[in-house]
C-alpha cells in the first residue's frame, strides 16, 4: 500500500527506504529521489541570489489526493510494487531535505521510470508553492516551463501553458 | 447556488484572504473567473487574465469548462512550485 506523508518534520531515508522494502522478498531493484533546499548564492557566488530560508504551503486535502492519484497513475504505466512520497511543509533552510520519492520494483528499470515519473508529475500537478527569503524579501517561486516539459515527455498536458 | 472558495499563495496574499463562501449563479470555472474579476479592486489584479491562475473544483484540477456544484469547494492559486 503506497504511502503518501505531508509534514513539517525531516525524514530519516534509510529508515523509509527499510520501511517501504519491508521484507518484500519479490523486490529486487528500490529506486529513490531526494530534493533538497538549494542556495542559488552557492551556485552563483551572487550575494543577492541567497537564500536563507524556504516557507512551503500546500493546500490540505488536495494535496494528498493529487499524489495518491499520481501513484495509481504510475501503476498504470508501469510495473513496480509499492511506492512512498513523502513531502516537507513549513520553514525549511538551505540544504534540508523538502521531498521523498522511492519506488520498489523486481527490476531496475520499472522503479527508475516510475520515480522519475512521478517525480514530474508531483512538480507540476501537487498543490505546493515556495517562497524565497532573500536579501531582497520574501517572493513566491515562479512555476518553470521545463517542469511543465519535463511532464509532457509522459505524453501529459500540464495544463500550465 | 452557494461554493467555499479557498486561495492559496500568491493570490491568498494579494487577497488578503484565506477562503470565503460565495452565491453564485456561475455554470463554469471560466464564468465563475469573470465574475469575480468583475469585483474589481484586489480581485482583478490577483485573477487578471493575464495571470497564471489555476483552479481546482472539488480537490481536482480543473480547467475553464468545468461545471460547477452547489456546494462546490473551488480553490484558487497560482502554477505549483513544489517537489
Amino acid at each position: 500500500m503506497a504511502s503518501v506523508r505531508i509534514q513539517t518534520e525531516d525524514f530519516d531515508v534509510s529508515a523509509e527506504l527499510a520501511r517501504l522494502r519491508s521484507d518484500d522478498l519479490r523486490v529486487g531493484a528500490v529506486c529513490s529521489f531526494v530534493g533538497t533546499v538549494r542556495d542559488t548564492r552557492a551556485i552563483t557566488g551572487a550575494a543577492s541570489d541567497e537564500i536563507h530560508a524556504m516557507e512551503l504551503e500546500h493546500y490540505p486535502g488536495m494535496t494528498e489526493k493529487a499524489i495518491e492519484a499520481m501513484i495509481d497513475e504510475a501503476h498504470r504505466r508501469f510495473d513496480f510494487y509499492d511506492a512512498c512520497v513523502i513531502h516537507r511543509i513549513g520553514l525549511l533552510r538551505p540544504a534540508d531535505q523538502i521531498v521523498f520519492v522511492a519506488v520498489t520494483s523486481a527490476h531496475r528499470g520499472e522503479s527508475f521510470k516510475a520515480c522519475e515519473f512521478l517525480m514530474d508529475y508531483l512538480k507540476t500537478q501537487a498543490p505546493f508553492w515556495k517562497k524565497e527569503q532573500t536579501p531582497q524579501g520574501a517572493q513566491w517561486v515562479d512555476a518553470r516551463v521545463s517542469d511543465d516539459a519535463a511532464l509532457a515527455r509522459w505524453g501529459i498536458d500540464a495544463g500550465n501553458a | 447556488m452557494k461554493i467555499q472558495l479557498r486561495y492559496f499563495a500568491s493570490i491568498r496574499e494579494d487577497l488578503g484572504l484565506a477562503a470565503e463562501a460565495l452565491e453564485t449563479q456561475a455554470l463554469n470555472v471560466a464564468d465563475l473567473l469573470t465574475e469575480l474579476r468583475a469585483r474589481g479592486g484586489a480581485y482583478a489584479t490577483a485573477l487578471a487574465e493575464g495571470r497564471p491562475v489555476r483552479v481546482a473544483v472539488n480537490q481536482v484540477m480543473a480547467r475553464g469548462n468545468v461545471p460547477l456544484n452547489d456546494g462546490a469547494e473551488v480553490g484558487l492559486f497560482p502554477p505549483v512550485t513544489g517537489g
